[in-house]
């Protein structure tokens, strides 16, 4: 794969609609067509016809990508404020609580709508709308109390009238606990953003102020910072790795750099597990690395270096497999550059390096823009290789999302996690459409 | 195992061991093989300075380590896959170069896991190899979702980019940033969202499922590699064509397909790696009916690391060269057709 | 959503013509954990009841937890029509509405005739589920790194200036914790009622950072025999049929610790909705039934759930080793044992969960 970015002004595409433009503007009104109709009305007419059919031609992949891409997306993000278990498992509770104040307790009526919606649901047992459902939705909000839930729909069936209230605090003590129904208040609607703040660390408290967690509990803020911290330290190897090999490439011989060019290119074209079993094979404590070090006596045996299953593993592994990303733009770049440039400014006196710093890598820039934002953003969001080799410091936001979403299955948190980290993307994305431009971007 | 194959893997083993090994001898020659040819590269003019010289030495010596870093590792497993031991490093035995310590086992291996009986003969042995071995399943699996993956990439992504590159083609921008998009979001995002949805409308645990995912990864590479072949494309060919009477469906074939068939297999070249090497989606939508090779190489690398994994990934490099290969070819053609001159 | 119906079912379509998914009548997917302990169910229950009823079963591996069964119930797209799971998560499952609901009345009597209810070990029926054994996280320890005199109980775990080198521990809360309040100085039985309070987690995991920086963390059973083996780790926690395996199938040189042992279920389940409940009803009656878990514990280590099944219980498949000594329920191993409270971790393991995640990262 070859990434080149091209910075020729696009002339020949817009030709034609300024020539008509030209026309339309240039001439009078009066000029009729021979079928009576005036030909600025014709021209834009064609042009109308043009444009849709030029449109057509891109529907079909536009409504494919909208529904095996967008909704999916949009769908799963979704998921990050709507969560109805509440609402789902006591339908009439849900609607009626929403009326007390907060303080005391609930009224009767209410506590029978909740003993009788929990008693439905147990009965019906229908999937998505189960007690264990709001049970689980409830142990995220207080943690301890699943079982409260789903051992009291055990014993509700045999209370058939009330007074319900005092049913419910004789089959556990808990129920008394104020807070329990001021959180059930809340988990009764059907949009929060609970998902949001816990993904900030933060969380409501008892009286449904907004706080900061626990700081025993806080782990995504400083994961993501980590992902940014370690994106960035990513980027900045691969630039500092990439700017000499691509500038060799730009001066040698087409011949000779063609040739040089497969080194780069090999891996680019190599899998992406095959480059991860490899770089553990040599970096592991009974790896290569280790046992050259060992054999040249730079380390004792009991001493082997550490060098994989933590942050040092994922970086030199992620440097790895996208330092091709910003060898070929910086390429492409640095080859337009006339070696001349520099000729012309040693012959005026400049030294090599004020040379170097004054003309060539300023007519860099642009390569070294867009390769930084394209191995950037593909690092931010990178997961494979850090589940392979990242340990345990070495994971990145996507691990986090990965685990709530196969493992924790707190999908509203993976969704909320997922939508902070799309924004991002989709940021930097736009910076780069925006300073490079995305139709620029080219392979081959 | 009998003699042949033991030669076999030695003669193919041993230039590589030679190369990579932790003796320091054959490191520096490692080095030098690398670096030797880049030193007489370039010929420093007359009047260069001692420093420049100096300078230039270093240069090329830091761009030898550059090229060494990203080339080892893909190197560096294929003698390991000869191994006769299950271990990851180089054996007293592989540095001695004793044909005892090579062989093909990991290779059988890729057709004995899975087997119920790899001890038949004859026909049973094919067919069991052919539907039982985990490794050929994947293999089978694998290329079946590229192959249809890519025809719907390159097909769909064809048309779009001939759109695209209309003069008159409105929200351009906007379009291009959609479909695009799928190679800037991150990975675990669109495959848990797929996750979800495909549950839902029961493509979930199918091949259709993982190939329409497959095909949106793809998508991209196609849009982008096509899209540079048009750039260099007159346009007033496609009105020459229209003028001396052909049709639309004439003008593409005639006119339009020939000159862009080059992008468009580069396209589909891409499509089809990025679907052989896609893990992700497969984790979250695949069965395991639908197992592919990256998604095996996964949980081999997870849960027992074995020496078959770099077998396999041995394959793998192979036939990443000789798509690099066909890449580079058509590339050229290109760059001639195109009337471009060589970069 | 016309349309994507539409494009799901050409789809389809296009995949049964390419024959790549066509389901055979009497076909079931069974689920399990994989390697050693996937094994012994092929020898003990597949192979004899594919021979039996002429069906096929298709067998997949997986880590635990029950994501892919609510992602497939809740989709209505069921293709798992058996799983091995843990306790906890059988609870939750059933809970939710996840699986089928057996009634334990219509599995077969044990072999001397006592009726199922009884014959099962008490805790070991539920709801949704089955128990098909008793299996046990302990630690062990490669004999040849302490050729002297090896570790002995859970406090020499946590102890590495006494015992030097790596350790391998399951990347998760759950047990982790109670290994370290016992070794910490906790009794067995009071280990959930200390952990139930605050200061008991906090000084779990106070214990547990004593050894945090010689920690290899492990998520597959089949990776701390192979930490043990390459030398990566001196101990480790394990599944002990993984363990009992590596040394009678391969001759390793390892050794069980069973003090501190946390010793838990696995039980079948059924998601709900399989199109193949009848057959995987079918498959778990045969497969609990006395002689079937009597032969599964010849091929590993783990105890049967039906008492009627233990007098069965003999040797290992193809060695000279009596499998009474190496079962969890063994009297010898229960002296200083917890049973999973899977109550506690229920209401906990989330919080736990998010708390060990955020130890571990800091």
């Amino acid at each position: 794969m070859r990434i080149s970015i091209h910075f020729r002004e696009p002339n020949h595409m817009t030709s034609t609609t300024l020539d008509q433009k030209d026309i339309s503007d240039a001439s009078a009104d009066a000029l009729i067509m021979v079928d009576g109709v005036p030909l600025k009305q014709k021209l834009a007419e064609t042009t109308k016809k043009q444009r849709s059919r030029a449109l057509l031609l891109t529907v079909p992949l536009v409504l494919f990508l909208v529904i095996s891409f967008v909704i999916p997306i949009g769908q799963m993000l979704f998921r990050s404020v709507h969560n109805p278990a509440g609402s789902n498992v006591l339908p009439n509770f849900a609607i009626a609580i929403q009326d007390w104040d907060g303080k005391g307790y609930p009224s009767e009526a209410m506590f029978e709508l909740f003993v009788k919606d929990m008693q439905n649901a147990r009965k019906k047992r229908e999937i998505g709308k189960t007690v264990g459902n709001l049970a689980t939705r409830m142990n995220y909000t207080i943690p301890g109390t699943r079982s409260l839930f789903t051992s009291t729909s055990r014993k509700l069936s045999k209370v058939t009238e009330g007074p319900y209230k005092e049913a419910l605090f004789k089959i556990d003590k808990k129920w008394e606990n104020k807070v329990i129904w001021r959180n059930l208040k809340r988990v009764s609607r059907d949009y929060t953003i609970a998902f949001y703040l816990a993904a900030l660390d933060h969380k409501f408290d008892d009286d449904g102020d907004i706080i900061a967690a626990d700081k025993l509990y806080q782990i995504y803020v400083s994961n993501f910072f980590k992902t940014l911290k370690l994106s960035a330290i990513i980027t900045f190897l691969c630039l500092l790795i990439a700017f000499p090999v691509s500038y060799l490439l730009s001066i040698l011989p087409l011949r000779t750099s063609n040739l040089l060019m497969i080194l780069v290119l090999l891996p680019f074209w190599t899998s992406l597990l095959v480059r991860t079993t490899a770089w553990i094979a040599i970096l592991q404590t009974q790896g290569i690395l280790n046992n050259i070090l060992v054999s040249i006596g730079l380390v004792s045996d009991d001493g082997r270096i550490q060098m994989i299953y933590n942050q040092t593993g994922t970086i030199i592994a992620m440097v790895h497999i996208l330092l091709p990303f910003m060898i070929l733009p910086l390429f492409s770049v640095m080859k337009t550059i006339p070696p001349s440039y520099m000729r012309a400014a040693r012959s005026m006196g400049a030294t090599p390096f004020t040379a170097y710093r004054r003309v060539y890598f300023p007519l860099t820039l642009p390569g070294i823009a867009a390769g930084t934002l394209l191995v950037f953003i593909l690092a931010i969001g990178y997961y494979i290789t850090p589940a392979l080799v990242g340990g345990e410091d070495g994971l990145l936001i996507s691990n986090l999302i990965a685990y709530h979403i196969k493992s924790s299955l707190n999908w509203s948190l993976g969704a909320a996690l997922g939508t902070i980290l799309l924004v991002t993307v989709l940021v930097l994305y736009w910076v780069y459409n925006k300073l490079v431009g995305i139709d620029k971007l080219s392979f081959g | 195992m009998n003699l042949k194959k033991h030669h076999i893997a030695f003669i193919i083993a041993c230039a590589l061991v030679l190369l990579i090994t932790g003796r320091i001898s054959v490191l520096i020659g490692f080095f030098a093989l690398f670096g030797t040819p880049l030193f007489f590269m370039k010929e420093l003019p007359p009047f260069a300075s001692t420093l420049d010289r100096i300078w230039q030495y270093t240069f090329l010596t830091i761009c030898t380590f550059i090229f060494v870093f990203l080339i080892t590792p893909i190197l560096i497993i294929i003698p390991l896959s000869f191994n006769v031991e299950p271990y990851f490093t180089f054996t007293e035995g592989m540095m001695s170069f004793d044909p005892a310590a090579y062989s093909l086992r990991w290779y059988q291996d890729i057709f004995h896991n899975g087997m119920t009986n790899p001890d038949a003969e004859g026909s049973a042995w094919y067919s069991d190899m052919w539907n039982n071995a985990q490794w050929v399943r994947a293999m089978r699996n694998s290329f079946f979702i590229a192959f249809f993956a890519t025809i719907l990439a390159t097909s769909l992504g064809t048309l779009a980019a001939l759109g695209l590159s209309r003069p008159e083609m409105p929200y351009r921008g906007l379009i291009t940033g959609l479909l695009i998009s799928p190679m800037i979001v991150p990975l675990v995002i669109t495959a848990t969202g797929m996750f979800f949805f495909y549950s839902d409308i029961g493509l979930a645990k199918t091949f259709p499922g993982v190939i329409l995912a497959h095909t949106t990864l793809g998508i991209p590479f196609v849009i982008i590699t096509v899209t540079a072949t048009l750039s260099g494309f007159d346009q007033s060919l496609i009105r020459a064509s229209q003028g001396m009477g052909a049709n639309g469906w004439t003008t593409f074939r005639k006119v339009i397909m020939p000159l862009i068939l080059p992008g468009m297999i580069s396209g589909a070249l891409f499509a089809f790696i990025t679907s052989m090497d896609e893990v992700v989606a497969v984790i979250f939508l695949a069965d395991v009916d639908q197992r592919t090779i990256p998604r095996q190489m996964f949980s081999g690398i997870r849960e027992q690391i074995s020496p078959t994994i770099l077998a396999v990934a041995t394959i793998l490099v192979a036939i990443s060269i000789v798509l690099l290969s066909v890449l580079e070819i058509l590339r050229r053609r290109s760059e001639r057709m195109r009337g471009l001159a060589p970069s | 959503m016309k349309l994507t119906k539409l494009l799901a079912s050409t789809l389809v379509g296009v995949s049964l013509l390419a024959g790549a998914t066509v389901a055979n009548a009497g076909e079931i997917t069974v689920v399990s954990w994989g390697g050693a302990y996937t094994k012994s169910q092929v020898e003990a229950y597949h192979k004899p009841w594919m021979a039996a009823t002429g069906n096929v079963i298709k067998s997949e591996d997986y880590n635990g937890g029950v994501a892919e069964i609510k992602a497939q119930v809740e989709a209505g797209n069921v293709s798992w029509d058996i799983v091995d799971v843990e306790l906890s998560d059988a609870i939750r499952a059933c809970d939710e509405g996840l699986l089928e609901t057996i009634d334990a009345s219509t599995l077969p009597a044990g072999a001397d005739g006592t009726s199922a209810q009884d014959d099962f070990i008490e805790g070991t029926l539920h709801d949704c589920a089955v128990a098909s054994i008793v299996w046990s996280t302990i630690f062990a320890y490669d004999k040849e790194k302490f050729p002297d005199a090896g570790p002995t109980t859970m406090a020499d775990f946590f102890n590495v200036a006494k015992f030097p080198g790596k350790r391998g521990l399951r990347k998760g809360a759950k047990v982790n914790l109670e290994f370290a309040l016992i070794a910490d100085g906790v009794l067995a039985k009071d280990v959930y009622e200390v952990l139930a309070t605050p200061e008991g987690v906090d000084r779990a995991f106070k214990k547990l950072d004593t050894i945090k920086g010689d920690v290899v963390w492990w998520e597959a059973g089949a990776q701390p025999p192979q930490l043990l083996a390459d030398g990566e780790v001196s101990m480790t926690t394990a599944y002990n049929g993984r363990i009992f395996n590596a040394v009678a199938g391969e001759g390793k040189a390892f050794e069980i610790v069973w003090d501190g042992q946390v010793w838990d279920l696995d039980l079948w389940v059924i998601p709900k909705g399989t199109k193949n409940k009848e057959l995987a009803m079918e498959f778990l009656k045969f497969s609990t039934a006395t002689e079937q878990l009597a032969a599964q514990a010849s091929y590993i280590s783990y105890g049967p759930a039906r008492k009627s099944s233990s007098s069965l219980v003999g040797k290992y498949h193809n060695k000279d080793i009596d499998m009474g000594p190496e079962m969890p329920t063994n009297p010898d191993n229960l002296k200083n044992a917890v049973q999973n409270n899977f109550n506690f971790w229920a209401d906990n393991a989330d919080q736990l969960n998010e708390r060990f995640n955020a130890w571990l990262a800091g």
